[in-house]
This record gives structure tokens, C-alpha cells and sequence, in this order.
């Protein structure tokens, strides 16, 4: 089949996008493109201009030069940004609840889009409920703790039905827990619903762990856009790598599939991840440097009976800043970052050996090939 | 002390006994400062929202306008609406001079900044991004300002008492601009300084007495309703 043809027409089109404040250009943007049931995710250090492109793009500011078309429509007046507000939906890092019930901020914005009364029942009941919120529908939002305040301004944002939802860091505000129960209930209503999702972050494993595709905004511009495999594998330059770098790219092939693990075999080693996969499929297995622990083989919690626990020799020990990264070979290159506190500590040296430890569900899986 | 315990002795009688000179001028009180206050929130209210929620050239000198008006000495008000609504002022032409519109229009100059004063502090303290997010559940510009000046509330409600409380408790303006005639212009604070200066202090202080109670009870409905929303 022709990729063209299966390639759809996207349903946000921006062309030229710039502003510029006080003399500083902060956000220049030739191209971007949204596609529909797309996750495309904008990753970014602070202050890169990533809440800008969003808010340009759901009209919520107005570029000073460029166009931002939905389904080949320029948005260019008042009028039809109105229109457009209609249509989409956006949850911001703050929960940003009006001071009233949980129930009233579910049903506001779709009075406004005067949608018919049983029908503003039955969403705002149906997206509460696929939070588990609804028993807080009565609540006060001010009383509501800041987990259950994110839940309910993502099931305001989905009870829109929304034909495309942007997302401003909307988990960096929460606590650890907190921030992982709703990811992982965030991720599968992603995957039922297919919605058209845009999300800015500056978290690389939120990308990881939903993106389609993503793009690495720097100093007001797209330094490279691509698939996840793409941006993690092969960052265009070094400083995108410096960013964007954040583990072990490792080539394998799935084994086995049970219980909920899948085993990728990586070399002569099995990797143990999460993540469901077909046996057979060659996959490209992302292990954050920051999420591998290490121990020397004498250590008593260096567990052999862990899973996804490699033994090896370190080859090489390189500082970076205020940590170290140290590199071991396990039959393939795995390296893992610590701090000097705790490499002094271990008393790890090169050539020593060790065993590297890391959980399975921190290994993200980033592509197929 | 007995003078004080006569003067609220007397007050109350008054009161239950519903003497028609009295509950003629505290109805007077309440008409003339409740219209004033409605005007200054009709004008009060979108000229503080449009200090507090939007950017224009000179927005800051305006603000500084509307704050210095916030503390506007109510006799130099009277002085400049006497002089306006004088025979041969400007105005003079209106013949409105010593009558309760007199009075309506130099109580709303004092309160109009008041309730515009504090509807720019309740919208300013929102948070700016709420507007964005209002924005983008599909408000149009007019549903936003309905929405945050919702948001805003409990300071609105403290903008009513606030406008209410200071004209109904003012006597210079009125004294000046409606002169105090028995029957047509005499309210409660103006009725108090000539029972007063005839030394009449029992009758004064039976006045006093009706006008806390008048107070006391506009802002108990207001306080009800501000704290009903709150707690709600």
C-alpha cells in the first residue's frame, strides 16, 4: 500500500508561528502538524516556549505572524477561535476548578457548548465515573486534594468529547504515587478512546510512556520531531541528545509472553518488561540511566533472584557534574547513573565486578523494527 | 450614663411603636443610599472589571483615579454637587437642589469608586490562567466576565457592604445637597447632628439607635448571603 495515501490529513495545521516579546523572539516555528488519533507529545527544558505553542494552537493566544488551520480552516477572528474553544479541550499543570461542586465544573464548559440536558448527565456521570470521582461529585472543589482536583479537571476535559486535547504538564504538580495511578489510568483511557492528544512536558518518561510521536522544542523552535524510537535512539545533535538522553538503547526480540511479563531476549540475556508484546516481534527497549541500580557482587542486596539482574564487570567510570555514570558490560553495554557519595561507598572501581538491577517496569519499549 | 440608657429606651420605643415622623425619615435613609448604592454597582462593577481584567493605555492612572476616590471626603463632594446643582451652576437648570436626587447623586459619587475599587482587587486576585482555561471550555467574552466575576464573589459581596456602609453613614454630602428639610430630605445622620445641636441628645441617640439596627441589618442579609455561598 501507498504510505501517502494512508498517511490521514491532519487535523491542526501551523505554518510560520512566531512571537516575539520584548525585542526576544520566543517562539518561532515554521511547521507543525497534529494527526488525528495522534499522541504527539512536546518535550522541552523550561522555558523552551512549550506552553507557548499550545496556547497559539488552541487559539488561546494569538501568534503575531503565521496561521493556525483545524481541517484546512484558518482560525484568523474572534468568531472563529470561539468556534474552535467549542470544539477542543485543554488541561493546564493547575487544576484550574471553578470555586464551586465537583458536579458544576463537569457541567460548565458543556453548557456552554449548550449541549441538551440528559446528554450533560450522562457524560459528566460516565467521566467521573471512569475517574473514580464520582462519589466526590458533591464536593466542593476547594476541598478536593490535588490528585482527585487533576482527576477532575481530566474527566471535565474529556466529558467535552473533545475532537482534539491538549495537555500543559498536567501531571508534573503531583506527587510521586499520586502521579503514577493517574498516568496509568490517563494511558488506557488514551487507548479506548483514541483521542487526538497534544501534551507539553518536560518530563521525557510522560513521553515515553504515551507518546506516538514527539517533538523536542529548544529555545523556541523544533529541534527534531519523530517517533520515540527516532528522538531516543538517534537525537539529531548533541544538544538534543544532552536532553533528550535518557538511557540504554537496547535492540531485542520478544521470547516469551506470561503472567503479565513479556521476556525480551537482548544479546544472550533476558529483559523482563511490562509492557505487552507479540512473541517474535523485534523491539527497541529503552532502560533509563537513572533507573538502574548497582551493587558490587559481594553486596548482600545484590539479589540474584531479582528479576532483570545483570552481572558484569564495569568497563568504565565517567563524572558528570555533581554524579557519576558508570558503564558495565553484562554481555551487552549497560550503563547506569549514581552518585559519587554512593560510588565512593560501594568502593566500585573499574574492573570490578557488579550487579545491575532494574524493575521491569521501568523498561519502556520505544519501537518496533 | 442614664442619658445613654434613655436614649436606647427611647429608640426602641420609637421603633416598636412605629412613630411615623421616624420610620418616614429611616425609610427616606434607606431609599436614598439602597438607589445609590444599586448605581454605583451598576457602574462600579464594570469599571473595576475592566481595571482588573484587561490592558489599556492609561489603566494605571485610572486605577490610581479610582483608589484616590475610595477615601473622597463626602463634605467636598457635597461642596462640588451643591455647586453644580446650584440655581446659576451648570446644572442649575435640573432644580433638583435639596431634594432626595440631590442627595442619590452625591452618594454615588462616594461610593461609585468604592465598589469599582474593590471589584478591580476581587477580579485581579484570580488567577490569570483561569481566564484561559474559562476560555477554552467555550466561553464567549461576555460568559467569561459572568464566570469570574462568579469566581469573585465573596470580595463582590464585601464591595456591596463596603459602598452601602459608606453612604448610608454619611452626613456631610447630604446634609449640604439636600439641607436636611423636615419631610422631604431630612435622613437619619443629617435628623441626628440638628437633634443634636438643639440638644435634644435622647432623640439623637433614639436616631443613632435606628440607624445602627438599619445597618446592622442590610449587612446581615449580605453577610448571610456571602457566607451561604461559601459555605455551601
Amino acid at each position: 500500500m501507498n504510505q501517502l495515501q494512508t498517511f490521514p490529513a491532519p487535523i491542526v495545521e501551523a505554518r510560520d508561528l512566531t512571537i516575539i516579546y520584548s525585542g526576544q523572539k520566543v517562539l518561532d516555528i515554521p511547521s507543525i502538524n497534529v494527526y488525528p488519533n495522534e499522541v504527539l507529545c512536546v518535550i522541552g527544558p523550561n522555558g523552551s516556549g512549550k506552553t507557548t505553542l499550545l496556547l497559539c494552537l488552541a487559539r488561546l493566544i494569538k501568534p503575531q505572524t503565521g496561521v493556525v488551520a483545524y481541517w484546512g480552516v484558518p482560525v484568523l477572528d474572534g468568531k472563529r477561535a470561539l468556534q474552535l474553544h467549542r470544539k477542543l479541550a485543554v488541561v493546564f499543570q493547575e487544576s484550574l476548578l471553578l470555586n464551586s461542586s465537583v458536579w458544576d465544573n463537569l457541567v460548565v464548559g458543556l453548557k456552554l457548548r449548550k449541549v441538551r440536558a440528559e446528554e450533560i448527565k450522562m457524560r459528566a456521570e460516565k467521566w467521573l465515573e471512569r475517574f473514580g470521582i464520582l462519589t466526590l461529585a458533591k464536593r466542593q472543589a476547594r476541598t478536593l486534594s490535588s490528585g482527585e482536583a487533576k482527576r477532575t479537571s481530566l474527566a471535565r476535559a474529556f466529558a467535552l468529547q473533545p475532537e482534539i486535547l491538549y495537555l500543559d504538564e498536567p501531571f508534573t504538580a503531583l506527587d510521586g504515587p499520586t502521579r503514577q495511578a493517574l498516568l496509568e489510568d490517563f494511558k488506557s483511557v488514551l487507548r479506548e478512546t483514541r483521542m487526538t492528544t497534544f501534551i507539553v512536558t518536560h518530563d521525557r518518561n510522560e513521553a515515553l510512556a504515551l507518546a506516538d510521536r514527539v517533538a523536542v522544542i529548544m529555545k523556541g523552535s523544533i529541534a527534531q520531531i519523530g517517533t520515540p524510537a527516532e528522538i531516543f535512539s538517534s537525537p539529531a545533535d548533541e544538544e538534543i541528545a544532552s536532553f533528550v538522553e535518557a538511557g540504554n538503547i537496547l535492540h531485542g526480540v520478544v521470547s516469551t509472553h506470561s503472567g503479565g511479563l513479556t521476556s525480551v531476549k537482548v544479546g544472550d540475556q533476558q529483559i523482563e518488561t511490562s509492557s505487552v508484546l507479540p512473541v517474535g516481534a523485534k523491539v527497541i527497549l529503552l532502560l533509563p540511566y537513572d533507573d538502574i541500580i548497582i551493587f558490587p557482587q559481594s553486596s548482600e542486596k545484590a539479589n540474584p533472584s531479582a528479576r532483570n539482574h545483570f552481572l558484569g564487570e564495569i568497563v568504565r567510570i565517567f563524572p558528570v557534574g555533581s554524579q557519576v555514570r558508570v558503564t558495565i558490560n553484562c554481555g551487552f553495554n549497560l550503563t547506569a547513573l549514581m552518585t559519587r557519595k554512593s560510588l565512593e561507598e560501594m568502593g566500585l572501581k573499574e574492573g570490578g565486578r557488579v550487579v545491575a538491577m532494574i524493575k521491569s517496569v521501568n523498561i519502556h519499549v520505544i519501537g518496533r523494527h | 450614663m442614664g442619658m445613654i440608657w434613655e436614649g436606647i429606651k427611647q429608640g426602641f420605643l420609637l421603633l416598636i411603636h412605629g412613630d411615623p415622623q421616624v420610620l418616614q425619615i429611616a425609610l427616606l435613609s434607606l431609599l436614598v443610599s439602597a438607589s445609590a448604592t444599586v448605581f454605583s454597582l451598576c457602574v462600579g462593577i464594570p469599571l473595576g472589571c475592566m481595571l482588573g481584567l484587561s490592558r489599556f493605555p492609561g489603566r494605571r492612572f485610572v486605577a490610581s483615579l479610582v483608589n484616590t476616590g475610595m477615601g473622597l471626603p463626602p463634605v467636598v463632594v457635597g461642596l462640588v454637587v451643591s455647586m453644580f446643582l446650584w440655581r446659576n451652576g451648570p446644572l442649575g437648570i435640573l432644580h433638583i437642589m435639596y431634594t432626595p436626587a440631590a442627595m442619590v447623586i452625591a452618594q454615588f459619587i462616594i461610593s461609585m469608586p468604592i465598589v469599582a475599587g474593590f471589584t478591580m482587587a476581587a477580579t485581579q486576585q484570580l488567577d490569570p490562567k483561569l481566564r484561559l482555561q474559562i476560555l477554552a471550555l467555550g466561553a464567549s467574552r461576555l460568559q467569561l466576565v459572568w464566570i469570574l466575576l462568579k469566581e469573585a464573589r465573596l470580595p463582590l459581596l464585601a464591595a456591596i457592604m463596603a459602598g452601602f456602609g459608606a453612604v448610608i453613614s454619611e452626613v456631610g454630602a447630604s446634609m449640604m445637597v439636600g439641607g436636611n428639610i423636615f419631610g422631604q430630605t431630612r435622613v437619619l445622620t443629617t435628623a441626628i447632628v440638628g437633634e443634636n445641636s438643639k440638644g435634644d441628645f435622647a432623640y439623637a441617640l433614639a436616631l443613632s439607635f435606628i440607624l445602627l439596627v438599619l445597618v446592622y441589618l442590610v449587612n446581615f442579609v449580605l453577610t448571610m448571603i456571602q457566607q451561604r455561598t461559601k459555605m455551601r
